[in-house]
């Protein structure tokens, strides 16, 4: 059969006009002012901290970065120490956390069967969902007594480096290891648990995007599993990973209520994460924000405008990071 | 990698003019530990075990069981390694090394997950009696004798109206978005995309802060049970959102088109064949977000003002919620009281696993049949005699 020959001309794609009935613009106005709700709140999230915050942002000026007192009665107050232990809470958190979760991550796509994948994936979920106030007891009543012959350890062998110094090292005694307890070491360790599944969600999910065909490659090669890991999933997951630990970090920036547990508040200025010293910016709020007076709750914003624009900028980077690794579209038939 | 010689190959059938035999066939078992090698693990656990106990308990000056455990650990890997080594070679002894490693970080991961939940159980559910659902904390002072009852009924009415509350105002916000993202595709899609990623992991003192900042100081109302509720919607947002896109996403677009090519609306494609396809995933991050919601305190202790007396109405006065009596109640100088704020992780741990219980049982995927739907389809096709092939 031979096909008749075809104009030129007519094989010009036609021109489609789409004309949308009065309910299908409803629709589209609808779910598009859903979507501005969504940007506008977070905009007013921002804007109101900033406005409330002002006043005491203004009076305090540069002193509000460099100075560790949180007086804002006498007009004397600051963020230093309290982002320092903001940041070591969560450095410490990420250290314990981002070993197990990509671990963890690596056993559920490339070694566990395809039936037990699904359970683990959901008691990740499990985890991320246990509410951190139930990982603040957890923390406080089982994991301290635990963890102070660690803390213990650390500042005998490793006093040397000045994170792990202590003031002075008292025999070991139950009354000695008092000066261990409520540490930001110990804090972070149980913010880690709230760590830990955000942190293996994300890897699980680039891994599992790892190319077949590359894994199919470096076996038919003769790698072994840990040779594909190596050589093909670790690379190709790369931003997962980054991302992944940066998410955690976000979060373990602002985790409130297990460290608010755990911390005895103090808002003075250390890096020696083994000892009773030392708060995070979370803290301070849930802790200070019973005093009505107008000007320590302008001091207040601030600060927590502080940590807000902290975890927007880690968070945003992040979710740059993964969305640069991953093509979400690749389910579409 | 282990590798498994077949039985011997079969005769061909035909004596075909083959020059060179077949290679023969070698199958590759990726899975499974076989078992020499389960012996060879154990006996470098146990070596390891032994080792450690020498090195740590008797000849090295030092004590407590975590160092114990974690000399072991390193002396099994390096055993455990040492003699896969002699046993085959460095390369399959550095794979095997690995996959112990690998294996010990999801122990690690489920140990802690069940040590916090069995934990919380065992310590809290001995005061999880009739008073804990029915008694409030009104009466209940630190000092008080044995004989006034106490619970958390308030605590429990608290926690189900913000959450509801809550849910009541995310969920048609953020399934809307989500199909904004993904069914409209505007171009604030991507921006907004962003926001919600971002948003989804906003400090929740911040978002306590922020309703605080609003309605409390801006709009001079007191604190109140709504005011949480609206915290927690903030908190619920993107979960809502992000879950309900993913969902979205994977409904096959092929049903999309073909509703369309027949002529129906968007809109009516939307209701009557996207949103029906995921109405699984959608009650799965319905759910997500309700379990977010429960346990979010830090926002909760912020703008509810907290109680120890019963407040049925949300919309005025203080009210307590689960999270902020197990605050309250830790703190305590009264046994009771602390044994109490354990019965509070309970239900809320409680609540979280059985939100947990439904999503596992929602979660197919799109378009996936129901064990029922098929047993029906199959039922039918049966009915309708032999010759139909059965739609499986």
């Amino acid at each position: 059969m031979t096909a008749a020959p075809l104009e030129a001309t007519a094989d010009r794609p036609r021109k489609i006009v789409v004309r949308r009935t009065a309910a299908d613009q409803a629709y589209r106005w609808t779910t598009r002012v859903a979507a501005c709700t969504v940007l506008a709140l977070l905009g007013a999230i921002g804007v109101y901290l900033l406005r409330r915050g002002w006043d005491a942002i203004d009076s305090a000026g540069w002193s509000f970065l460099t100075e560790d007192r949180w007086q804002p009665a006498r007009g004397t107050f600051g963020v230093k120490g309290l982002l320092v232990g903001t940041t070591l809470v969560a450095v410490t958190a990420l250290i314990v956390a981002v070993p197990i979760a990509l671990t963890g991550a690596l056993f559920i796509t490339e070694f566990a069967p395809r039936r037990v994948r699904r359970t683990l994936t959901s008691l990740v979920d499990l985890m991320a969902a246990v509410p951190s106030i139930v990982y603040g007891l957890f923390g406080f009543f089982l994991l301290q007594p635990q963890l102070i012959p660690v803390s213990r350890w650390l500042a005998e062998h490793f006093g040397f480096v000045p994170v792990f110094k202590v003031h002075k090292l008292e025999g070991s005694s139950r009354y000695a290891d008092g000066q261990f307890a409520s540490s930001l070491f110990i804090a972070g360790v149980v913010v880690a648990c709230m760590v830990i599944p955000i942190c293996c969600a994300v890897m699980r999910e680039v891994f599992s995007q790892a190319p077949q065909g590359e894994k199919e490659g470096a076996l038919a090669l003769g790698a072994t599993r840990w040779g594909v890991i190596r050589s093909v999933v670790l690379p190709f997951g790369r931003g997962g990973i980054i991302g992944g630990t940066m998410l955690g970090l976000g979060r373990a920036l602002g985790e409130t209520i297990a460290v608010a547990i755990i911390l005895s508040f103090n808002t003075g200025f250390t890096i020696r994460v083994l000892e009773g010293n030392g708060s995070t910016i979370s803290t301070l709020i849930i802790l200070k924000f019973g005093e009505s007076d107008p000007f320590s709750l302008s001091a207040l914003m601030a600060a927590g405008l502080a940590l807000f624009v902290m975890t927007l900028i880690v968070n945003v980077v992040a979710g740059l990071v993964i969305a640069r690794s991953r093509n979400g579209a690749a389910t579409e038939i | 990698m282990n590798v498994i010689a077949p039985p011997a190959a079969p005769p061909p059938a035909v004596a075909a003019p083959a020059p060179t035999p077949a290679p023969q066939e070698r199958r590759v078992a990726l899975r499974g530990v076989p078992r020499e090698e389960l012996g060879v693990a154990a006996a470098a656990l146990l070596a390891g075990a032994a080792f450690a106990w020498v090195l740590y308990g008797r000849i090295l000056p030092t004590s407590g069981w975590q160092g114990y455990l974690i000399t072991a650990y390193v002396s099994f890997l390096a055993l455990y390694g040492f003699s896969i080594q002699l046993r085959r070679n460095a390369v399959e002894a550095r794979d095997r090394v690995a996959t112990a490693v690998i294996t010990t970080g999801i122990a690690a991961l489920l140990g802690t997950v069940g040590t916090v939940i069995v934990y919380i159980f065992v310590r809290g559910s001995g005061s999880l009696d009739a008073d804990f659902f029915t008694e409030t904390q009104e009466y209940f002072g630190a000092l008080s004798g044995p004989d006034v009852a106490v619970g958390a009924a308030h605590a429990i009415v608290g926690t189900l109206e913000q959450v509801a509350l809550a849910t009541l105002m995310t969920v048609p916000l953020g399934v809307a978005t989500a199909v904004y993202l993904n069914e409209v595709r505007g171009r604030l899609a991507q921006v907004v995309r962003v926001v919600v990623e971002a948003m989804s992991a906003l400090p929740s003192v911040v978002a306590g802060l922020f309703v605080f900042a609003v309605v409390i100081v801006g709009f001079g109302q007191n604190r109140s049970g709504f005011a949480a509720s609206l915290a927690l919607g903030i908190m619920m947002l993107p979960i809502v959102t992000r879950t309900t896109e993913v969902v979205l996403r994977l409904v096959p677009g092929g049903l999309r088109e073909a509703s369309l090519a027949l002529g129906a609306s968007e809109l009516r494609t939307l209701w009557h064949v996207v949103l029906p396809t995921a109405r699984s995933g959608l009650g799965t991050a319905v759910i997500l977000g309700v379990a977010r919601a429960v346990g979010e305190t830090s926002p909760v202790l912020l703008v509810a003002g907290g109680s120890t007396r019963m407040n049925w109405n949300p919309f005025e006065g203080e009210q307590e919620s689960l999270v902020y009596f197990i605050w309250r109640n830790i703190k305590s100088p009264s046994d009771r009281l602390n044994s109490l704020a354990f019965g509070g992780a309970v239900a809320l741990v409680g609540i979280v696993l059985s939100l947990f219980v439904l999503t596992r049982l929602l979660a197919r995927a799109p378009g996936e049949l129901s064990r029922r739907q098929k047993r029906r389809i199959a039922r039918e096709a049966a009915a309708a005699g032999p010759s139909r092939p059965s739609p499986s």
